[in-house]
């Protein structure tokens, strides 16, 4: 998936994904796609979670090696 | 969505539990309120403040409280501080924020930290002693009627 923004969260542990995940989306415009990289198990239900809460859409989560790849858009 | 949390506990692990769920909530563009109390008043004094304690059992008190958020103890295999100790240097590894860190992203994603007066009294604690972060200080009326709007309540 392509994304217009990458936000790097490798080795972060909850909730510094999501926190990072929020204050990124903040700079974004409205339909960007951001893409957060990430070594935590939990980002596969709190992104989705975290998107529910925020209103913005999930588009999904890839596995790339040892990284989690999660796609949001900014609604 | 709002969220409030009475952290009754001055455990360096429940701290971290409560600042966890705040810090969470904040991010997901929930309110969040922090209410502290009892030992969880301990998390808020500014390092190596002078104690306003007074009374002999009132000074004790002060004595074998926490300095501070650098300073709590483990609520369990505290290990006469060992504990802390170990439970740090296993946190630095991972990355993990300890409380002092906790406490300024939680101010940045905007989370209300609230001290308790009666708590304060009783363990001679004035104002200034407390650091910058507070955003104010009061009672249980306060609380009931955050808590009472919420839809999330904890008690750490």
């Amino acid at each position: 998936m392509k994304a217009d923004l990458t936000l790097d969260a490798y080795g972060l542990l909850c909730p510094m994904p999501i926190v990072r995940t929020a204050e990124k989306i903040k700079e974004m415009q409205p339909g960007q796609v951001l893409e957060v990289i990430s070594t935590d198990e939990g980002i596969k239900e709190d992104m989705p979670a975290w998107c529910r809460a925020t209103k913005n859409e999930f588009l999904g989560i890839e596995k790339d090696g040892d990284v989690y790849k999660a796609y949001v858009r900014k609604k | 969505m709002k969220v409030t949390l009475i952290v009754f506990s001055g455990d360096m692990d429940k701290a971290m539990a409560a600042f966890n769920i705040a810090i969470g909530a904040a991010s997901m563009g929930m309110e969040a309120t922090m209410f502290f109390t009892f030992w969880g008043i301990h998390i808020l004094k500014r390092p190596n403040a002078p104690s306003k304690a007074r009374g002999f059992i009132g000074k004790m008190l002060s004595m074998m409280s926490p300095p501070g958020a650098h300073k709590l103890p483990l609520s369990r295999l505290n290990m006469l501080g060992m504990g802390p100790f170990m439970m740090k240097k296993l946190m630095r590894q991972y990355k993990m924020p300890d409380v002092k860190e906790m406490i300024a992203l939680a101010k940045r994603g905007g989370v209300k930290l609230i001290a308790c007066t009666v708590t304060m009294e009783l363990m001679g604690i004035s104002k200034d002693q407390l650091i910058d972060e507070v955003d104010t200080l009061a009672g249980v009326a306060t609380y009931l009627s955050e808590a009472s709007e919420a839809n999330v309540n904890l008690f750490v």
